[in-house]
Parts: structure tokens; C-alpha cells; sequence
């Protein structure tokens, strides 16, 4: 296994375990959630395959589900997730293309790429993730609220992790 | 034949997608059913470990609060026992002699170790579990008032499921004037609930107290719920729309009581001779 591969198996868990002891218990004003874990299923690098993309992605959401106790939902909602993910990056290449070997970070893509990958890609996963939770567009304005700012909140954590992680980014 | 799997092939992603997908849709529906001994939540071993060893670095900071409560609660119980002890004494009551309606309902202190209010299905984790002989189904009450229903027990651990749950309904009366309800919550509010199916012809007022009915034999009676906090009736609506305000502030919840229902075995298989299976 390769230094990335060792380092990739390692995140796996680190983001489980922030997200089941840390996150999980911090929600601002009741609305806004944070579900760091689908970082790791974002910074996955380019040319991973689609098939471990999603079974990865369903192992991730049915651990996150045990804590939340909410069999299914974080499963469903990150495997539509990884599903997704190699569509849109095919859809948003840059001029020239990717480099090889690259992870879709904000270093290697600038700014404006990395807004445009990750912000439809969290949103479609809570969009998912609430309104399965929610069963059904009963409350769909209160549904929206926690889908929108759970969104910014989401981001803006995974922002901030882009520009600390070490290893990510090119020196 | 060789045309078919070359077409599987092909779209192998899709199909993966769909199989995970269908997997997942299966867990929540399987999940939703009540009551149950699951090892997929968070009354599993490992994780209610992890939750509990958060909760004990959480729990430093609210120390204080949940020892007044409950040097309160102990106030509160000894002054209503010895209320008790003086009526009885005034009235010349000789105790009641079966000791299986004196024992009627055990209850079990528990702490909980995990606890929401944000989601739409809210569901508490408490550290006793079928050792300490708790069983799915049985209901959960704290000082303040009722909590919630176990859902699922380990040995150590338990999940209940709370009254901040779209799902959970618990049948209630309005203590006044003995009209029964369903209490269910819309998901909204932490701190409010509503009670449902009050008929038209009652007439509930702002202040009300909601109380446990004891119709299911899962909640003693009279348990307290809430407070009616607002008044509703639609021009041509059968019932009332009435909006309670929880006794429990769920977002302080830190000590539980189960209530072990002694006699629910016999209540129940007495109702099922005469009335039949329930549905």
C-alpha cells in the first residue's frame, strides 16, 4: 500500500470518529448540521472507480448510521452521493484537464473550481439525507432551512479543512 | 445471453447504485418498525462506549444543574410522602394487601449517555439494558414528566425512542376534563408538542395540564406531560389543534427513570382472550 493509500484507510476512520464524537453534538440554532464525514468521499482521488467509490461511501454512511441511530439514512444518502461524484467531476474538468494523481482539492484547482464541485455535491447529499429524514415534503419549509444552512455550515467546515490539512496540498 | 451480461456490464455502476440504494431503503423501513432487539444502533457495544465517554467529558459541564435537580426531586418525593403517610393516617386507610398492585410498577434510574432534539426521530441512549431488566416497550419518565418509549436494548445499553419523534404517539388525557388525545410531535419545536384528536365538543383551555392516560398500561396514569399553550379550532375541523408545552426540556435530559410494568403481562393477555390480537 502506497503512502496516499495508507493515508486515505487512516482518514477513513479519523472522519468517522470526529464526526460521531465531535459533530454529532454540535448544531447551531437547531438547524445547522455538520456532516463532515462526506469529506471523505469528496477528496477521494479523481480516478478512483466508481464501484469502490459508492461501496466505500455506503460503509461510511451505515457506521455513521449506527450512531445516530438511523439505519439506512446517512447510507442512502452518501452512496447517491458517490454516484454522483465522478459524473460531475467529468462535467467541471478544467481547461487541460486533471493532473494525474491529483485529489479534487483546492489546491490543485483553485478556488472557484473547488465552489463549483463541492457545493451542488453537499447539497444534493442533505437534500436527501433531511428530506428522508423528514418522510416526506410535509415540512418542507423547516426541511428546506436545515437542508440550506446545514449546507453553509457543511462547506465552510470542509473549506476550512482544505486549507489546514497538511499532505493535501502541493507545495 | 452473452448480450444480457454484456448489457449488466455496462452499466454496472447503475446497478451497483441501485442494489445500495434498495439495501439502504430497506434498513430505514426495517429501522422504523417498533420496537425491536437490534444490534445496528447505538445500544451496541463499541459504540455506546465511544457516546458514553463523550458524554462523560459533556457531562462535567452541566454537574452542578443536575445536582440541584435532583437534591430537588428528593425534596420534592419526601414531602409527598409524608403528605401520603398523614392522609393515610387521617382516613385510617389500612395499606392495600396484595402486594402485586402495591408493586405494580419498578422503576430503574438510568443516565443517559446520548441524546438529540435537532432531527425529526429523536432517539435517547441510556446506559441500562436488559441486564438490569429492561425490555423493548416499556416507558421511560424523568422528574419533570414522561420521556419516551425503549426501543431497543443490549445488555448494557438501551435506545429509546423519544417523545421528540414524528412516530412516537402516546395516548394522554387533558386532566381536567378527561378527554383523551394522542400526543405526537410535528417536528419543529423541541420544546412543544401537540395533542391531537381532542374532539370539537370539549373545551380546552390555555393552562390545561396533559397527562399520561394509563389506556395502553405503558405509562402509569396521570404521568404529566404538559401544558396546553395555545387554543385552535379550524370553522369546520373535528378536532382541536392544541399546542403543549412539554413538562421536560429534552435538551436538559440527564437522568431517566423506566418504568417496569409488573402487571402489563397479565392486562394485556386478559384483553387479548376477550377482545382479541391487537392489530
Amino acid at each position: 500500500m502506497s503512502r496516499t493509500g495508507i493515508w486515505q484507510f487512516l482518514s477513513f476512520f479519523i472522519y468517522l470518529l470526529v464526526q460521531v464524537v465531535l459533530m454529532k453534538n454540535l448544531v447551531l440554532f437547531n438547524t445547522a448540521f455538520c456532516f463532515i464525514y462526506i469529506a471523505f468521499i469528496l477528496f477521494l482521488p479523481i480516478e478512483t472507480n466508481i464501484l469502490l467509490l459508492m461501496v466505500l461511501g455506503f460503509v461510511m454512511g451505515f457506521l455513521v448510521d449506527i450512531f445516530y441511530d438511523s439505519l439506512g439514512m446517512h447510507a442512502s444518502a452518501l452512496v447517491l452521493l458517490a454516484f454522483v461524484r465522478n459524473f460531475w467531476l467529468s462535467r467541471i474538468t478544467p481547461q487541460g484537464g486533471y493532473d494525474a494523481g491529483e485529489g479534487p482539492t483546492l489546491a490543485a484547482n483553485g478556488l472557484q473550481w473547488f465552489l463549483i464541485y463541492a457545493i451542488p455535491l453537499i447539497f444534493i447529499h442533505h437534500f436527501t439525507l433531511f428530506f428522508i429524514e423528514a418522510g416526506g415534503f410535509g415540512l418542507l419549509g423547516y426541511t428546506f432551512s436545515k437542508v440550506f444552512f446545514s449546507t453553509i455550515f457543511t462547506f465552510l467546515t470542509v473549506l476550512l479543512l482544505q486549507y489546514m490539512l497538511p499532505g493535501q496540498r502541493r507545495s | 445471453m452473452d448480450r444480457l451480461f454484456y448489457f449488466f456490464y455496462q452499466y454496472r455502476a447503475f446497478f451497483t447504485f441501485l442494489v445500495l440504494e434498495l439495501f439502504a431503503a430497506w434498513l430505514i423501513v426495517q429501522n422504523n418498525q417498533y420496537q425491536s432487539t437490534k444490534f445496528f444502533n447505538s445500544s451496541n457495544h463499541l459504540a455506546a462506549n465511544i457516546i458514553s465517554t463523550t458524554q462523560g467529558v459533556k457531562e462535567y459541564f452541566s454537574l452542578r444543574r443536575i445536582n440541584t435537580e435532583l437534591a430537588e426531586e428528593n425534596a420534592q418525593l419526601r414531602t409527598k410522602l409524608e403528605q401520603r403517610n398523614q392522609s393515610l393516617y387521617n382516613l385510617e386507610v389500612r395499606e392495600i394487601k396484595d402486594p402485586k398492585i402495591i408493586n405494580r410498577f419498578d422503576f430503574v434510574s438510568a443516565k443517559v449517555i446520548s441524546n438529540s432534539v435537532e432531527r425529526f426521530k429523536n432517539y435517547i441512549t441510556i446506559n441500562k439494558g436488559a441486564l438490569d431488566g429492561i425490555a423493548p416497550g416499556m416507558a421511560v419518565i424523568s422528574v419533570a414528566g414522561a420521556v419516551g418509549k425503549v426501543k431497543s436494548v443490549s445488555d448494557h445499553y438501551a435506545v429509546l425512542i423519544s417523545l421528540l419523534n414524528t412516530e412516537e404517539f402516546t395516548s394522554s388525557v387533558i386532566k381536567r376534563t378527561n378527554h383523551f388525545g394522542s400526543i405526537n410531535w410535528d417536528g419543529k419545536d423541541p420544546l412543544y408538542s401537540q395533542l391531537n384528536f381532542i374532539p370539537r365538543h370539549a373545551d380546552p383551555v390555555v393552562g390545561d395540564t396533559v397527562v399520561t392516560s394509563g389506556f395502553n398500561a405503558v405509562f402509569p396514569a396521570g404521568v404529566l406531560v404538559g401544558i396546553i399553550d395555545e387554543v385552535n379550532l379550524g370553522p369546520e375541523a373535528q378536532f382541536y389543534d392544541l399546542k403543549v408545552k412539554l413538562a421536560q426540556d429534552f435538551s436538559k435530559l440527564a437522568f431517566v427513570e423506566i418504568v417496569r410494568s409488573n402487571l402489563l403481562k397479565e392486562k394485556d393477555s386478559l384483553e387479548q382472550i376477550t377482545i382479541g390480537l391487537p392489530k
